[in-house]
């Protein structure tokens, strides 16, 4: 079992955790301007790298939401850090 | 040289020492140039060059793979083939690949060891049993056949199985399709394989694609580890490294690549002689001829290209075989390994021309790809040959998703993620 890091609560159990997308993948602007294929793109297209990759994940344990740079070849991880504290946000528009 | 398979020629062989055999496909050293490049020697990639020569006559075609032929999730999947989706368009594109697959060992001259013993999905509750209705009447209505099963019914093909009302699961009934089964996943690469090179195309092994040939914003072919290979059309058959592939062709596509795994047991005297899923354990099984119980589950959540699972769905899916077989607790595992797989958001394929003009895509098939191989390859065929899409590709077309006009097996057959 991997274990990976919760930027709250420090390493635990991959089963506790939830993949939540590309980092960076950012609800597109204005109503009217958001063509068929930009809205598609956002809604269904993925980055899904071979190798370095930098995601969205939520601890579900405790609630946190999370950037991690990972490889998705070999699970090692590089980092993950707080969307609160540096690591961006979640694509959301709030 | 013998190269027909027959019994006649087994016995010829035999008193011969089995010296005369010819191999069954010929290592080519690639061409500069073929009519059409087709990218991954997995089952739909060797399908799609058959189809290209057999039907429409096209003989200047060269499969190309980066390791071994069926070495990926060709020889990774757990051998069901069956056709019990919901959606019409789905009915109509996994019912012609099991209709082909039902004459397949007669064309190919080659023995894929097609069984179909029927596969049972069981329901676990009453509102489980509505929807089993459900799809038994969908399936009906698309052409394919099905049947609703009562507890008496799954008890009589699966009398080892745990139906007693104190089961986490308890048995409500479940669809039945009896022309499901399994055929022998490295064989039907093989035969494809075979039957292609018998055709002239080339098979070349143990070359990789560096990059793509782009020229005037078309597809001219690849730039692989052995040379250049330019060609009119290319067909990307790739399955989890699609959009692997799709990036150095300067496009993304709607996948995401997970690891599924399988494991079979030590090998048992017959115990289970048809195929069986319950959507409650979240695990399926089946027996191979060589006695191994084969046995699958859902999807470890972990967008991964390592090929290897991960333990806790391995575990859930062993749990979940023991709630409903006590009696394979004393079983040991023999192997498990996993597959990457490319799943998309509807669960369904992607069949067409990719935003890359000359390229085409066969993807997308998910955890399901093994059932669908003679139709991913004719239909691949069908693209490649005339540029233009068959009646039945034209749905799983990749402009479905800016259109809206998804074709949800997720929610239609209740696939598992």
């Amino acid at each position: 079992m991997q274990l990976f890091p919760c930027p709250f609560c420090g390493p635990r159990s991959e089963s506790e955790f939830h993949f939540g997308g590309d980092a960076g993948n950012h609800r597109p602007e204005g109503f009217r301007d958001v063509t068929d294929g930009v809205w598609a793109a956002y809604l269904y297209e993925r980055n899904n790298r071979r190798g370095a990759a930098s995601e969205i994940w939520m601890h579900m344990a405790c609630g946190e939401v999370f950037r991690m740079e990972r490889d998705t070849v070999n699970h090692r991880v590089a980092q993950s850090v707080a969307l609160g504290k540096g690591g961006g946000n979640d694509g959301m528009a709030h | 040289m013998t190269r027909h398979y027959s019994a006649f020629s087994l016995l010829k062989e035999g008193l011969r020492g089995q010296k005369g055999w010819q191999p069954a496909w010929r290592s080519p050293e690639p061409k500069p140039r073929y009519d059409i490049l087709v990218i991954g020697g997995g089952g739909h990639g060797l399908a799609t060059a058959y189809y290209l020569a057999k039907v429409h006559d096209i003989r200047n075609i060269a499969v190309i793979e980066k390791g071994w032929l069926g070495g990926g999730n060709t020889g990774r999947n757990t051998t069901v083939v069956r056709s019990n989706y919901f959606f019409p368009e789905s009915t109509a594109l996994y019912d012609l690949a099991l209709r082909l697959y039902e004459t397949l060992g007669r064309d190919l001259n080659y023995n894929i060891m097609l069984s179909q013993r029927g596969i049972v999905t069981l329901a676990h509750s009453e509102a489980e049993m509505e929807m089993a209705a459900r799809t038994v009447n969908a399936m009906q209505i698309n052409g394919t056949d099905a049947e609703l099963f009562g507890p008496e019914d799954v008890r009589r093909v699966l009398p080892l199985l745990n139906v007693s009302p104190e089961a986490r699961y308890p048995v409500f009934g479940g669809v039945w399709q009896g022309r499901a089964g399994t055929a022998r996943h490295d064989a039907v690469a093989w035969g494809y394989a075979r039957a292609a090179d018998r055709l002239g195309v080339d098979i070349i092994q143990s070359c990789e694609v560096e990059d793509f040939l782009i020229e005037g914003g078309r597809c001219r072919g690849v730039k692989t580890s052995r040379g250049e290979i330019r060609a009119e059309r290319t067909g990307m058959v790739v399955a989890g490294h699609s959009s692997h592939l799709a990036a150095k062709a300067g496009f993304r596509l709607p996948i995401t690549s997970y690891a599924l795994q399988a494991c079979v047991s030590e090998p048992i005297k017959p115990v289970l002689d048809t195929v069986v899923l319950s959507p409650g354990t979240g695990t399926y099984a089946s027996q191979s001829d060589k006695g191994e119980l084969v046995i699958g589950g859902a999807l470890d959540r972990v967008p991964s290209y390592g090929q290897r699972g991960n333990l806790p769905v391995l575990e859930g899916v062993v749990a979940g075989l023991l709630e409903m077989f006590p009696s394979f607790r004393q079983l040991r595992l023999m192997r498990q390994w996993a597959g990457i797989v490319d799943v998309t958001p509807d669960s369904s394929p992607i069949l067409g021309e990719s935003p890359l003009p000359g390229l085409f895509l066969n993807c997308g098939w998910g955890t399901g790809g093994f059932k669908a191989i003679p139709a991913g390859g004719t239909l691949l065929a069908h693209l490649l040959a005339t540029g233009k899409h068959h009646d039945i590709s034209r749905p799983f077309d990749l402009d479905r998703f800016a259109r809206g006009r998804l074709i949800d097996e997720t929610a239609g057959s209740g696939i598992a993620h």
